[in-house]
């Protein structure tokens, strides 16, 4: 096979093929099936968190655990050097001659492909700014495959604040390889960027733009909410009148199709009330302990062990 | 009258011995051009039409520099302000070299990138730039940020 990921980068959800994510995938079912604690053992990952995270370091590092490696990192750049004035490059140029994979998370956009200069050793991006988090678009392909047993040809709602979210953007750039048809639900202000709409359109995908979820709710077969944060809103008033229509509650799901999942990348404020949990339509749970299989892929395949 | 057009260019901008004309720049980039490639700095003549009427582009900017053959590199630095850009080098009056600027795939160093949350405009570093080319304009995607910029958008060029 010509899929050779020894020595990587994944700092780009752009970056990969759909052969390439569909290996990656793969492989992260096989491990959820069938768990592989000595394969990275004397592999050591650099855990570095530029920037406060909860699930995806605690993934990233448990990840690693489970197949046998270990981890060294910092979880608040205050204890580092960066607070002294060292430049990110120096950092990764350093923490590279320590170890053998480095995943990290950083504020400022482009922070990844500049760690990816200063060492030889595979950087995993997970989130740099606004900009790009590769393993969160894989774990939701990933997730979307394994609750509706496909990823071709799918109806697929992305719901929330779809200006801002990288997630959203990331996905919908990701299933333009899938043939979905995607229905865009946000607020006027906060819609799918102009950029991200011109691509779709070069690249011959269907989608459409709603203001309410109700619009959609019973025709799609996963509903990715998202969280609306008050600080968009130039105007509170603005605000107020918006937070209440994209707020998933289960007496909105009667009439979906019985496949329909519900997914979020998490954390939740109240845009999915705690009722719908009970349903058989969530899945963002799920979701979440998704990211430890891929993540443990994307480790091995890396790490050349896989 | 186009002919007359001309004539009144050729008193405007006044001719040099030995150097590099820089013409059809695109109009108002002329005075960014003279400071990316540190020509207030050179110690002859350097001779700028701003603003000059021309057929292909209606108006345009034109560097005439004496003593100074640009080198490609400097030309592809220069390329994102003047992508329709003719070089024409003279030796005693005459034209001896004349060639179109072609824009590189790729633009290092010279433009900064708008996005102020870029790890370029955050720790000392080159930029990079892949261009985009179209009919009808250029756009540039930023090597790290991945954010795409329009050539209007950019308000910033670095010189040495």
């Amino acid at each position: 096979m010509a899929l050779n990921f020894k020595g990587r980068d994944i700092i780009s959800i752009s970056e990969l093929t759909k052969p390439e994510m569909l290996h990656i995938l793969k492989i992260a079912r096989e491990l959820k099936q069938k768990p592989q604690p000595k394969l990275l053992e004397n592999k050591v990952m650099g855990s570095c968190f530029f920037e406060p995270s909860t699930r995806t370091r605690l993934s990233f590092e448990t990840a690693m655990n489970r197949l046998g490696g270990k981890v060294v990192g910092f979880a608040d750049p205050g204890v580092t050097s960066a607070k002294k004035g060292e430049t990110l490059y120096d950092a990764i140029k350093i923490i590279g001659q320590y170890v053998d994979v480095v995943a990290m998370r950083h504020p400022i956009e482009g922070a990844a492909r500049r760690a990816s200069e200063a060492t030889d050793k595979p950087i995993l991006n997970g989130g740099d700014g606004a900009n790009q988090h590769p393993t969160q678009t894989l774990l939701d392909l990933f997730t979307i495959q394994e609750c509706q047993k496909k990823l071709e040809g799918l109806e697929i709602a992305l719901v929330g604040d779809l200006k801002y979210g990288r997630t959203t953007h990331s996905l919908a750039q990701a299933l333009v390889h899938f043939n979905a048809k995607l229905y865009f639900v946000a607020p006027d202000n906060l819609q799918m960027p102009e950029y991200i709409c011109d691509e779709l359109k070069a690249k011959k995908v269907k989608f459409s733009l709603h203001k309410k979820i109700e619009e959609v709710v019973n025709k799609v077969d996963i509903l990715y909410m998202t969280r609306i944060q008050g600080e968009r809103f130039a105007d509170p008033m603005e605000y107020e009148r918006v937070k209440n229509v994209f707020i998933l509650k289960a007496k909105m799901l009667d009439k979906a199709k019985p496949n329909l999942r519900i997914m979020h990348p998490l954390p939740r404020v109240n845009e999915i009330t705690t009722d719908v949990d009970a349903t058989k339509h969530a899945y963002y749970f799920e979701q979440a302990e998704n990211g430890l299989y891929v993540r443990q892929a994307l480790l091995g395949l890396v790490l050349g062990k896989l | 009258m186009p002919q007359k057009t001309e004539n009144s260019k050729q008193l405007l901008v006044t001719a040099i011995k030995d150097g590099t004309v820089i013409d059809h720049i695109t109009a108002g980039h002329a005075l960014k051009i003279i400071r990316l490639l540190n020509l207030a700095d050179h110690n002859k003549l350097v001779t700028v039409g701003l603003n000059l009427p021309s057929k292909a582009m209606k108006f345009k900017d034109l560097i005439k520099v004496e003593d100074l053959e640009l080198t490609p590199e400097q030309i592809n630095r220069i390329a994102i302000l003047a992508p329709d850009g003719t070089i024409n080098i003279i030796k005693n009056y005459e034209v001896v070299k004349k060639f179109h600027v072609t824009l590189p795939d790729i633009i290092e160093y010279v433009v900064v990138c708008p996005n102020p949350k870029c790890i370029t405009n955050n720790e000392t570093m080159s930029s990079k730039f892949l261009t985009i080319k179209s009919k009808e304009e250029i756009k540039l995607r930023c090597h790290y940020c991945e954010k795409t910029f329009h050539q209007t958008e950019i308000k910033e060029y670095k010189h040495n």
